[in-house]
């Protein structure tokens, strides 16, 4: 299954995440933001953090973890790519993200992301998963 | 290709109408500037939707306004315009000032004319590239203990002159002085302090940049004599914003926002239109934390012209009097003013949101610097890399509009599609034939931000000047560009 494609958007990113599962909805929708942010071929983990949250409703709790990884990115310059999601229900999120300091890897930056959108946002179950359309500011 | 297939009605030369039937929800009508051509690439994307969605805010006064550089933005349209009657309960929505808060733009006249610069041009986009912090995840020179930090958002460009970045003359020409007055730095939470610490003094990316530009056409005379402006002459324009600090702001009042939408019983069509009576305990709140946002951004930019000047004098070997670098203007325009207004007779303190549109002030306007009371406030208009940018000044006829006019030509052209234009050519080379040198710190930005991408500025000036919701002054040519 495909982890997630760019749809068009006139000024800013968007941003279509699947996943078999909402947990892996939620993975591959950070993945995208990552692989928009830096390019991460051939990266191996050095650095993890633990990242524990809570929302109202799971669309919320989306953006939530978005913003707590860019969060993350912008005051410690790690850039992650595994995602391993250890408990998710549609108010709560537990996972361990590995990934690797933005040090000598500045020159793998490549869009700056200022956060994650609110706008029409809605996870919606298909035949084969979840799949979920994200508009970044950038 | 049309997408939005709603209602739209002319009403003259360069106004449209979406009738507030249009849309259950919809408190007033949507208009939008645009002529009879740009009108048909406005309905290509979702922005006229956008445009109708505004119009639901509790306490929108007249209509929901769009620029004609309006294009599709995240709740509100980039290019909209709203303001909202505070006393009868109107509203303020984090996500109608963006995540860039005060996102604006710094036009810097010189002494030089084009032809002193044309053999040092290479080494003065090398220098300015050099020395001034640009792209993703840089980092700027100024680093202050957080006791200072919370100073610099209260006092903004005040602050940083104080501490050497600049003159006393520039806070006159900047926007509210350079600090708005009202911001409160505990509404800042300590996550938006660390992520804007250190950025103070750094252009961002994507769009930001700096440009040194020529006048390559004089509209107005007389008003450019009292700029000291005239044909051949260098400029130099800025554009950046507030940095993680205010997307981290709008992040978390977003965020806070959608609670108050059941609280105050708001009903709006999308999340990210969240908002909160401007006189309720949250509004409050935001509108000081926005405010300090919105004076780090002219403080930013205060910091970025300085570092600028700076190389102009290194690289001419010019003193700052010879070099004559005085700055002309700085106005915002992703942010939400208090301004008092005549509506049917009476007057009324309104919030007006701009978002992706910029502040016109008229003649005479008593919030105006003496040196403008004449001809009216600057209005900085930026256009592509290849193109032209605009210098304009707002009119009374703005008043139709909370004196609000354009920001920019506005985008066309998703990034996705313009690198998949660009694939294969170098625009650097391409613009470079056209005597424009640029460079770019992210590698992909000169293709996001190739000309094509924007819709072109000349027509959406045309259509605020045609519309006389502000005046052409003079046009700039680019010769030199740093992207973030």
């Amino acid at each position: 299954m495909k982890r997630y494609e760019q749809f068009p958007h006139t000024a800013d990113i968007g941003v279509r995440a699947y996943g078999s599962s909402l947990k892996e909805l939620f993975a591959n929708a950070a993945f995208a933001m990552f692989d928009i942010i830096a390019d991460l071929e051939g990266l191996s983990g050095s650095v993890s953090e633990n990242i524990e949250l809570e929302a109202p409703n799971k669309e919320e709790l989306l953006v939530a973890w978005l913003d707590e990884l860019l969060y993350i990115f912008y005051t410690k310059s790690f850039i992650f790519f595994e995602f391993n999601i250890e408990d998710l229900t549609d108010t709560g999120i537990k996972a361990k993200v590995t990934g690797r300091p933005v040090g000598a890897n500045r020159n793998r930056l490549k869009t700056e992301i200022k956060a994650a959108t609110y706008h029409n946002l809605k996870i919606e179950k298909t035949d084969k998963g979840y799949q979920v359309e994200i508009i970044f500011d950038i | 290709m049309t997408i939005w297939q709603g209602q739209l009605e002319k009403i003259d030369e360069y106004r449209w109408r979406i009738p507030k039937s249009y849309k259950a929800g919809m408190r007033v009508d949507g208009i939008i500037y645009a002529d009879e051509r740009m009108i048909k690439d406005i309905g290509a994307d979702k922005a006229p939707e956008q445009v109708a969605n505004v119009a639901f805010l509790p306490g929108i006064v007249k209509y929901s306004l769009a620029m004609p550089d309006i294009h599709w933005g995240y709740g509100f349209p980039i290019g909209g315009v709203a303001a909202t009657d505070i006393e009868t309960g109107g509203v303020i929505s984090p996500g109608g000032v963006g995540f860039d808060i005060s996102c604006g733009l710094r036009l810097v006249k010189t002494n030089l004319k084009q032809q002193n610069i044309n053999s040092k041009l290479k080494d003065l986009v090398y220098a300015l590239h050099n020395n001034v912090p640009a792209g993703v995840g840089s980092k700027g020179e100024i680093k202050i203990s957080a006791k200072e930090e919370r100073k610099l958002l209260v006092e903004g460009s005040k602050w940083v002159v104080e501490h050497g970045y600049g003159r006393t003359e520039d806070l006159e020409c900047t926007e509210e002085s350079g600090a708005v007055k009202g911001a409160d730095p505990d509404a800042v939470s300590d996550r938006a302090y660390e992520r804007g610490k250190n950025q103070s003094g750094t252009l961002g990316s994507g769009n930001h940049f700096l440009e040194v530009q020529v006048i390559d056409e004089i509209y107005d005379e007389p008003i450019c004599e009292a700029f000291g402006l005239e044909k051949g002459q260098i400029t130099l324009m800025i554009h950046s914003g507030s940095r993680g600090l205010g997307y981290q702001v709008c992040d978390e009042y977003s965020k806070d926002f959608i609670k108050c939408l059941s609280k105050y019983n708001i009903n709006v069509p999308d999340r990210q239109l969240a908002c909160a009576p401007v006189n309720s305990e949250e509004g409050k709140k935001y509108l000081g934390a926005m405010r300090c946002a919105a004076n780090y951004a002219w403080a930013n930019r205060q910091c970025l012209m300085h570092l600028a000047r700076l190389v102009f004098e290194k690289v001419f070997h010019m003193g700052p009097k010879d070099l004559g670098m005085d700055l002309i203007y700085d106005v915002a325009h992703n942010i939400a003013k208090v301004e008092k207004y005549d509506i049917d007779g009476k007057e009324r303190t309104l919030c007006v949101h701009r978002k992706g549109a910029t502040r016109a002030f008229p003649p005479g306007h008593p919030e105006l610097p003496a040196r403008y009371k004449k001809t009216g406030q600057p209005v900085i208009i930026p256009g592509d890399m290849g193109r032209n940018s605009y210098l304009l000044v707002g009119t009374e006829k703005a008043k139709e509009t909370f004196y609000s006019t354009c920001h920019g030509a506005g985008r066309m052209l998703s990034r996705s599609a313009a690198i998949r234009a660009c694939r294969g050519r170098s625009i650097s080379r391409e613009l470079e034939s056209k005597g424009i040198i640029v460079m770019s710190s992210g590698r992909e930005t000169l293709a996001e931000e190739a000309p094509e991408a924007y819709k072109d500025v000349n027509e959406v000036v045309g259509v605020v000047h045609g519309a006389g919701i502000s005046k052409r002054v003079c046009r700039m040519r680019p010769l030199g560009v740093i992207k973030g």
